[in-house]
């Protein structure tokens, strides 16, 4: 039987027959990096994060947005660390580990909250605002630096 | 869902606790449902670029950043979804 085999202009063969979902991601991991940029962001914008939020809601709600702002970090670095390690390995395995890290993630933070709800040092809307918020607002954040150096890859702005 | 608010209703022993019941049970439908989206839409994201690298290997490292910042801004949906119940169930 005759076996097909694609070659790109410059690039490797290809055979025509090989699924995308068996084949694994090259080189170094973005996620990490993008992960590392938001977590030394996040350490950075904890103090104020802390201070406003104990400004509103006092020193239970500056507990609480230290607590919020470590699960979205926790969360950012495990997505992270999830996505890298299963990527070199093969990409439906990096399809698997994306949606059930979601669930998984979403597990961890359903459990770190339930566990923490009682506590006497624990503002609710506090911590929900500031995961929303912190989560949110250190996407946008990082999203900035990262569109400006996929645009000029060259040109990475200095954080 | 009306059954279910005659049940809560038939067993709640007074009206507040009738109220607290619905409460948990709309909490509980609420992070329910702010799941789902983002999990299909998390879905929809990896196969697409799983796609993309498939396609053009060469340029994985931007697709997986793109994806992986997909990834984060889909799952805010659900933190909030996430937010919205432990506001309803706890606070």
């Amino acid at each position: 039987m005759k076996k097909y085999v694609l070659r790109r202009p410059g690039g490797p063969l290809v055979n025509e027959k090989l699924s995308p979902l068996a084949m694994a991601a090259q080189g170094q991991a973005p996620e990490v990096t993008v992960s590392k940029d938001i977590i030394r962001r996040g350490l950075i914008a904890a103090p104020i994060v802390m201070l406003v939020s104990g400004v509103i809601w006092g020193l239970t709600g500056a507990w609480s947005a230290g607590i919020g702002l470590a699960l979205v970090l926790l969360n950012f670095g495990l997505a992270a660390l999830l996505i890298s390690w299963a990527a070199p390995i093969s990409l439906a395995l990096m399809m698997g580990v994306s949606l059930f890290g979601y669930l998984l993630r979403l597990g961890l933070i359903s459990l770190a909250v339930y566990l923490v709800r009682d506590a006497s040092w624990i503002s609710l809307p506090a911590l929900g605002v500031t995961i929303i918020v912190s989560h949110l607002g250190l996407l946008f954040w990082e999203m900035r630096f990262i569109a400006a150096s996929l645009a000029f890859p060259g040109l990475r702005p200095n954080a | 869902m009306e059954a279910i608010a005659k049940l809560i209703m038939a067993d709640a022993a007074t009206p507040a606790d009738a109220k607290n019941a619905a409460a948990a049970a709309s909490a509980g439908y609420a992070y329910g449902l702010a799941a789902i989206g983002p999990g299909i839409g998390i879905g929809y994201l990896v196969g697409k670029s799983v796609e993309a690298m498939a396609r053009q290997p060469e340029a994985a490292g931007m697709v997986r950043t793109t994806m992986f910042l997909g990834i984060a801004f889909t799952e805010a949906l659900a933190l909030i979804g996430f937010v919205v119940f432990i506001l309803l169930k706890f606070a």
